[in-house]
């Protein structure tokens, strides 16, 4: 897929966002690169979820700015948005009462005119692009697991092919395989369709094996910020605990 | 900035030559499949067909999917498409594409109308046969938990009683004292009016006093505590239940129905008699105030006459079919709300059914009571 000329998906300025005395966000500033995956650490309620939620406009700002492909976010609720980004929740946040292939085409049947079947075609292709087979489509979400469902979600994110991916711990709660295929399978998506990727995880592994660079957030603000590599060897008091605690140097090994 | 995507076809001999142009992408989907549908008759006329891809400016999943489509609908009668002209960034996600959709799921199987009628009616019975086995489950289960608070009494969930007393009672008071008041002055109202024509009028307080303490009182209550509380219960725990409240519960050694049913169940049972009792008082001031107003009956004569219409009898018999409402309410509720699955949707039809239940069965039980009274001659 041919970049739009902007070298940046995602441009955050200055962003400010609290909620009633406490500020969670403080003057943070960050760059997302067009077609690059990049991983967002820091601590949990240190603010990773409200900087994503921020950015797709869930969550109100007290100031700054964000660029998303270079158009500035304002009002939330905007139609148009919703083709520039696909969202993975944390828990899926498939709807319950649509079977797998009608979550799937949500998207399409909203934004879209089209029959309904190329509709059901786009769905299984995005279905088994996502490792799950056709007649998984017929099953309500409540019948799925945690890794299809997550699967799911993921298909959903890219009903309408979006150049920006924002994924909210995707491999928090599968086991070490799945997590691992889940991290290939992004990978492999990123590469065939030209995404972006914003992901929040707390995943080492993911991290050091999927992510082109990785941010730490803490005090409200992105501390370091670059390929892995960089931040092992980052002097920032946080991010030395957070890399090379004791549960991150049982992982050392592989990562140097 | 935005140009159309195009389609172009020409015949050169036998060879249909395909070159799809523009952005190929979700956002032109209407006008794509558009496109693919006019060359579809001729990809099948013509003998081979060679797609060229080198016009295309943007291409998505969508995109792609669509010119697969037209590739495999030629292949599929023996004349391979042939591909040309893929700029490199496409090849990826076109071979992607080339690897999905390739097994379609078995049709489902013709379904003959009649034996889907057949299908549902058996479906219904046997679900009606599980409703009565979770009834009598849920009831011996109560059982058993009251057998055990009666052999410990320190086991009772007090509290977690007074607590759900104070909702479903003390709370529930003056909407049922409002209603019972206007159905009393209705009725009492109605038998004024039709009773004068034939100078019955002094029956009409026979009429309200009977209907209300025996029947009405009870009843109106009754619906509306499965309309407050037990859809309320329901609701309770059809979300506990999903998110796993209840098993975490369990897990911890603790029987649900000990700690969450029983007090709930035990609540309404002592609730329900009392805000009876309070309706029909409610209900009997109700005519007694259209007496005055309307009836032109002072107070004085009203009382006379009740106390030489009703006995004591009337208002056992009203009174002694309370608890056993409550317990059919309380049962349907707690059941619906532990049968309540994964889904949003299905809290709603719990919910739904719970009220429509047991609103069901305690008119069903009011008839049955009809019955045993009338023939034990109270």
């Amino acid at each position: 897929m041919p970049e739009p000329q902007a070298e940046f998906a995602i441009r955050v300025r200055d962003l400010v966002v609290g909620f009633g005395r406490q500020t969670v966000l403080d003057h943070l500033s960050l760059d997302v690169r067009c077609g690059e995956i990049l991983g967002l650490v820091g601590a949990s309620g240190g603010g990773k979820s409200v900087l994503m939620r921020t950015i797709i406009g869930l969550i109100p700002r007290r100031s700054g700015t964000i660029e998303v492909m270079g158009q500035t976010i304002g009002a939330p609720h905007d139609r148009s948005r919703a083709a520039t980004w696909g969202i993975l929740f944390q828990q899926g946040a498939l709807f319950s009462s649509l079977t797998v292939r009608q979550n799937v085409q949500f998207p399409l049947r909203e934004n879209l005119v089209l029959s309904q079947e190329l509709m059901d075609e786009i769905a299984i292709a995005k279905l088994e692009m996502v490792g799950l087979r056709a007649q998984d489509g017929d099953k309500y979400p409540s019948e799925l697991s945690g890794g299809m469902t997550k699967r799911v979600a993921l298909a959903r994110a890219l009903a309408l092919d979006p150049p920006i991916l924002f994924l909210d711990e995707p491999t928090s709660g599968l086991d070490p395989i799945a997590a691992g295929d889940f991290d290939a399978l992004i990978r492999t998506l990123q590469k065939t369709l030209g995404l972006t990727v914003f992901m929040v995880t707390h995943d080492l592994a993911s991290l050091t094996t999927v992510c082109d660079r990785v941010a730490a957030l803490a005090d409200g603000k992105i501390v370091a910020i670059g390929p892995m590599r960089d931040l092992l060897q980052s002097e920032h008091p946080w991010v030395r605990a957070y890399f090379h605690g004791k549960r991150s140097q049982m992982l050392q090994p592989q990562m140097r | 900035m935005n140009p159309e995507p195009l389609l172009l076809a020409t015949s050169s001999g036998d060879v249909l030559k395909l070159r799809p142009e523009g952005p190929w992408i979700a956002a032109n989907v209407t006008t794509l499949e558009t496109l693919s549908r006019s060359v579809d008759a001729e990809v099948d006329r013509s003998r081979a067909v060679s797609l060229d891809m080198s016009g295309i400016s943007a291409l998505d999943t969508l995109g792609a999917w669509i010119l697969e489509k037209l590739s495999r609908k030629a292949a599929s009668s023996g004349r391979p498409a042939e591909i040309m002209g893929v700029a490199d960034h496409f090849s990826g996600l076109l071979e992607e594409v080339r690897q999905v959709n390739r097994h379609t799921p078995p049709p489902a199987g013709a379904s003959n109308p009649v034996l889907l009628r057949l299908n549902d009616l058996g479906k219904a019975t046997i679900g009606a046969r599980e409703d009565i086995a979770i009834f009598l489950q849920m009831l011996g289960a109560l059982f058993m938990a009251v057998a055990g608070v009666l052999r410990r009494p320190h086991s009772l969930r007090l509290t977690s009683l007074v607590y759900q007393l104070n909702r479903i009672g003390l709370q529930a008071i003056p909407i049922v004292i409002l209603i019972t008041f206007l159905i009393g002055a209705i009725i009492a109202q109605q038998g004024f009016f039709h009773f004068r024509r034939f100078g019955a009028e002094s029956y009409t307080v026979d009429m309200v006093g009977i209907l209300v303490l025996r029947e009405l009182g009870v009843l109106i209550v009754a619906i509306m505590v499965a309309g407050r509380s037990g859809s309320a219960y329901t609701a309770e725990l059809g979300s506990m239940k999903m998110r796993e409240e209840i098993d975490a519960l369990s897990t911890m050694g603790l029987d649900p129905v000990d700690v969450l049913i029983l007090p709930r169940v035990a609540a309404l049972v002592i609730a329900l008699p009392i805000l009876a009792f309070i309706g029909s008082m409610a209900a009997l001031y109700g005519g007694g105030l259209v007496a005055q107003f309307y009836g032109d009956m002072g107070p004085a004569i009203y009382i006379a006459r009740l106390h030489e219409a009703i006995s004591v009898t009337h208002f056992e018999v009203g009174i002694l079919k309370a608890p056993f409402m409550a317990l059919v309410i309380g049962i349907v509720a707690c059941s619906e709300g532990l049968g309540v699955k994964g889904s949003a949707e299905s809290l709603g039809r719990q919910t739904t059914t719970s009220v429509v239940k047991s609103i069901f069965l305690v008119i069903v039980l009011d008839g049955l009571f009809a019955i045993f009274f009338a023939s034990i001659g109270m």
